[in-house]
């Protein structure tokens, strides 16, 4: 378009007007920008500074190494195992797969598992190692690291886990660890991170459960630096934990493999403690289980088993239990000491007295029977335990009373719940007056008191609580059981008491009543003695009623334990300690539903103590000859049950 | 001015023509791009692959372009006008058609070893359009109605169909950039005043009438202007990318946190850090200095462009230059406004430093134009 000049210029001067308010619109835009880069730069650098440094910087936790468990001659009884995964990365293996295929030909993988792995490796990042084998041989790692060309993306990485090698013997001392689950956090007060870590195992059961604070230890951390999607990218540094501290226990690994052995079979529970300062040398219970099935991950046909489900409930065996602390039983007529005891101090019987047995006693008009129905005759207190005659129990509890029973019954221990490291542990019951009013709203009677006397009634105690009744009869001191010896080096404190202020004449009788129990030949256990001098047993058998009559199919009572369903059959306990001049151990045993004590637990105390005693298998002469030739079958039977276990590192850091 | 009016002893001939090209925008150029180049190293993780050497043989392609078209007189652009626009205008309709689709928009034209996406192209041809129509245009009449209504359909048109792509970045540098000529071009401010009440108006009838039985919008459509206007709102989405991005720059502090330091855009916290992103890695790196001279050698170049087109008598050379500068400034302040979360993310890059072929050539020939025009100033 043609212009002239003066339109030119008129066009130029508009053209240089409107650019010039242009350009300062352009300049408060790049001024505002300039400003927001001021204020986010440097006024609030610190705050985006570290916004970024959440974003690149994640806290891993490193678990701590779990404190070890030691028997009391150093064995382990609970280990760290070091063991080898097999993980493979999606992004590493490229085709899956075709690797999954490869690595399973060279390494058994179970199918299963393999099934799930596929699976994660599907959904999760392709960087996130995802376990396809678990706990692999030191021969399968090789065989991948030897391949590791064919397969891209497997790692065989070493992680750490529970194990113990003494398998099912300390399953009911020392417990087992499991992965934490939510149950455990919402029912635990804990504000641990290392609960916070996915299976982090923790203890479930027993020592391992309540000494968890002291066996777990601190976490470590580590500061690594990661990118948007997570991955680790190196890492920045680490601050190692505190490994837990190491635990002994008191338990002799050897001792306790021996009463697993001997009481396989049965569904009973042996306590052996040292009577001098209270420590457990050995608390079995039978049946048990393997702990290690459940650190692996049980499998639901295994747990259905232990808690037998498919078994009819008459013929529960309990192998999850822990019958020395968590099953309570009437202690029948190993309760009679009890009771002499109370009337002995009491006053309100001699020794010499004698109380006449014809085999049954009325009280009022209900007649209380005598196991021995024809009668005993003439009894003093020997002749009473060393027969276990009942009548006489009956007669002398009614001079003394209920209340004085209990207070002596809690004196030697019962009715109290000895605060062992163990799960469920049960306080029994040691009824007197008030507790029948508190406990069952009804009054006491005479006829309660008449039942107590011989152990039955209301009457229930556990097996650690008879075998602290035994140890304090034998040293007439307060001693209280101890199952921890020592925590990381620090001995715990010991068990030996002050003395019960007994009087040292009645005590004297008592357990020269239990001496011939086991060695008189008139006593109830005479045929299980010890014939070595030097380890002579003195013992009380009892044997605990489960239900008062049963009839057979035409109404007749049936009095024979083997005539009985077995749920119906009598509890079998024994008490003894030995050296009978010098006591050194204590041992309660009882045989659910096993008949009568001298036939089913006295045999087994005896054999436990011995074993005890001589720390290790006894030679036969210590028996009766007698017995010799059953005892020697019984031991080559047993021998494959006993491992050779060696005593370990010394841990008596104390 | 025509051709036959230029007094040829005022209009430099052959290599002459070198002697009077803008250098300073030559070389601030030349800084920019360089930094660009820095950039896009560091972003790679240390590398010159895969982007700065393809970059920097655009860059190269560009210059030579650049060049070339400053060589070219003026008068000769101009004439070309009117067949840029409708060849740019054809492919943008053949775009709808035949088009690539990449990233759910469809800009792209396959044209065997190049792509080329014809909006850019556009953003020239309007410019130059526009330029030549204000030039035709007696200047009496510029702000008469229907003299108006030519240039908006001028710019109407290829608007929605670049919206249509859709590629709202582009539809808002065509809209504004034309506009700004037109307000250059003299129109009456009342005509902007009145559309700057409407829009104002508008916006503000759509969000009062919110709630009400008789809103504008439907409630999925007021949802969707939220999360536009406030990425925040969806933290995993839009807003996680624009909250990484501000941690990134504000983190750089006053000096940066060092040359290939920073960690958000090394770990990957940054979205598309090579392309619109740039300038939050950046920032992290070079800090407030770093981001404030980027800022000054772009403001420098908007300068320079204005002082060329201010002394510049001839009326189509002046629009073009000062289109050019509104284009480059719009460019840069959409792509820092949005990185800064001051606008919405609409996918602007930044001009000479984003990595993309198509974007840094177009920006060539732009500033080739502002060459030719500074080259054959009468004098």
């Amino acid at each position: 378009m043609k212009r002239g000049p003066k339109e030119t210029e008129e066009s130029a001067r508009r053209i240089s007007r409107r650019a010039m308010l242009l350009g300062t619109a352009q300049l408060g835009v790049m001024g505002i920008l300039g400003a927001r880069m001021g204020s986010m730069q440097v006024e609030q650098a610190d705050t985006f500074r570290m916004l970024a440094e959440e974003n690149r910087i994640n806290i891993g936790l490193i678990p701590p190494a779990r404190g070890l468990i030691y028997d009391i001659n150093g064995v382990v009884l609970a280990d760290n195992e070091q063991h080898y995964t097999i993980t493979m990365t999606r992004e590493g293996a490229g085709d899956v797969d075709e690797v999954l295929a490869r690595l399973s030909r060279i390494v058994a993988i179970d199918p299963e598992q393999l099934e799930k792995a596929r699976e994660e490796l599907r959904v999760r990042s392709a960087f996130v190692p995802v376990t396809v084998a678990q706990r692999v041989s030191w021969e399968d790692v090789a065989r991948v690291t030897v391949n590791a060309p064919a397969l891209p993306g497997v790692v065989a990485e070493l992680g750490r886990s529970r194990i113990y090698p003494q398998g099912a013997d300390m399953a009911h001392v020392v417990g087992y660890v499991g992965p934490v689950s939510d149950y455990d956090l919402s029912r635990i007060d804990d504000q641990d991170p290392l609960l916070q870590i996915p299976r982090f195992q923790i203890g479930k059961t027993m020592v391992e459960n309540r000494l968890e604070q002291e066996l777990r230890g601190s976490a470590g951390t580590k500061r690594v630096e990661v990118n948007a999607a997570g991955r680790v990218m190196r890492e920045l540094d680490r601050q190692e934990g505190l490994p837990g501290a190491d635990v002994q226990l008191t338990v002799d690994a050897r001792l306790q493999n021996y009463i697993q052995a001997r009481l396989d079979g049965e569904s009973a529970a042996a306590v052996v403690m040292d009577v001098t300062n209270g420590d457990i040398k050995g608390i079995g219970s039978a049946p048990t289980y393997d702990p290690n099935v459940f650190v692996q991950g049980i499998s639901v046909a295994l747990w259905d088993d232990l808690n037998e489900r498919e078994i009819d409930p008459k013929l529960h065996r309990r192998p999850l239990a822990a019958k020395t602390v968590q099953g309570t039983y009437p202690p029948g007529s190993t309760f009679k000491m009890v009771t002499a005891l109370a009337a002995l101090e009491d006053g309100v019987v001699t020794a010499d007295e004698t109380i006449r047995c014809v085999g049954h006693s009325d009280v009022f008009d209900v007649r209380f029977h005598c196991w021995k129905r024809s009668g005993h005759g003439n009894m003093n207190l020997n002749e009473s335990l060393k027969q276990s005659c009942d009548v006489y129990y009956y007669d002398i509890s009614q001079r003394v009373g209920i209340d004085k029973i209990a207070a002596m019954g809690r004196k030697l221990g019962l009715g109290e719940r000895h605060d062992l490291p163990m799960s469920a542990v049960r306080s029994g019951i040691m009824p007197d007056k008030t507790w029948k009013r508190e406990a069952r709203g009804e009054e006491w009677r005479v006829g309660d008191t008449v039942n107590a006397s011989i152990g039955q009634g209301y009457v229930a105690t556990s097996p650690l609580q008879l075998a602290v009744m035994t140890a304090r009869i034998a040293t007439g001191n307060a001693v209280n059981p101890r199952l921890v010896k020592s925590i990381d080096g620090v001995e715990q404190p010991s068990g030996a008491g002050e003395s019960l202020g007994l009087n040292e004449n009645n005590l004297r009788r008592i357990r020269r009543a239990m001496f011939d129990v086991s060695n008189h030949s008139r006593g109830t256990a005479y045929r299980s003695r010890i014939a070595e001098e030097r380890f002579k047993m003195a013992g009380k058998t009892g044997t605990s009623q489960v239900r008062a009559i049963v009839r057979d199919e035409n109404g007749r009572v049936i009095t024979r334990n083997e005539d009985l369903p077995w749920n119906a059959r009598d509890h079998a306990l024994y008490v003894a300690y030995a050296p009978a001049e010098n006591p050194k151990y204590a041992v309660a045993v009882v045989v659910e539903h096993g008949g009568g004590g001298s036939v089913a637990a006295a045999p087994i105390a005896r054999d436990v103590l011995l074993q005890a005693l001589y720390d290790g298998t006894p030679p036969l002469d210590a028996y009766p000859s007698a017995v010799r030739g059953q005892i020697a079958d019984q031991q080559r039977r047993l021998s494959t049950m006993i491992r050779d276990i060696q005593p370990g590192r010394d841990t008596d850091q104390a | 001015m025509s051709y036959l009016e230029y007094q040829v002893k005022y209009v430099p001939s052959g290599f002459r023509k070198l002697l009077h090209l803008n250098w300073p925008i030559v070389f601030l150029i030349t800084a920019v791009s360089g930094f660009g180049f820095l950039m896009l190293y560091s972003v790679a993780g240390g590398s010159m692959d895969p982007w700065v050497t393809a970059q920097a043989q655009r860059f190269g392609l560009g210059m030579a372009i650049m060049l070339i078209m400053a060589m070219i007189p003026i008068w000769f652009w101009r004439n070309m006008a009117v067949v840029g626009y409708a060849l740019a205008l054809i492919l943008l309709v053949l775009v709808e058609f035949i088009g690539v689709e990449r990233n759910g928009s469809q800009r792209w034209l396959d044209l065997g070893p190049m792509d080329l996406q014809p909006s850019e192209l556009m953003k020239i041809s309007l410019i130059m359009l526009l330029a030549a129509y204000y030039d035709w245009l007696p200047l009496n009449k510029v702000s008469k109605p229907l003299w108006i209504l030519v240039p908006l359909l001028f710019i109407a048109a290829p608007a929605y169909l670049v919206l249509s792509q859709p590629d709202l970045g582009t539809t808002i540098l065509l809209v504004t950039g034309g506009g700004a000529i037109m307000f250059l071009a003299g129109v009456h401010w009342a005509y902007f005043a009145t559309v700057i009440a409407g829009g104002v108006g508008l916006v503000t009838a759509v969000f009062q009438t919110r709630g009400t039985p008789w809103q504008i919008l439907q409630d999925y459509q007021y949802r969707r202007i939220d999360t536009f206007l406030d990425p925040t709102q969806d933290p995993l989405g839009a807003g996680y990318h624009i909250t990484q991005a501000k941690i990134a720059l504000g983190s750089g502090g006053w000096t940066g946190r060092g040359y290939m330091q920073g960690t958000q855009s090394r770990l990957n916290f940054l979205p598309e850090k090579e392309t619109d992103f740039i300038f939050t890695t950046l920032a992290e790196e070079f800090g407030f200095i770093g981001a404030f001279g980027l800022l000054m050698l772009y403001g420098l170049i908007i300068l320079f462009c204005i002082l060329s087109a201010v002394t510049n008598k001839d009326r189509f050379a002046s629009l073009v230059t000062l289109g050019v500068a509104v284009t480059f400034f719009l460019f840069f302040a959409v792509n820092m406004a949005m990185v800064m979360g001051l606008a919405p993310v609409v996918g602007v890059p930044l001009p000479l430093v984003s990595y993309g072929g198509s974007a840094m050539l177009v920006l060539m020939v732009a500033f080739g134009l502002m060459q030719s025009a500074h080259v054959h100033k009468p004098r």
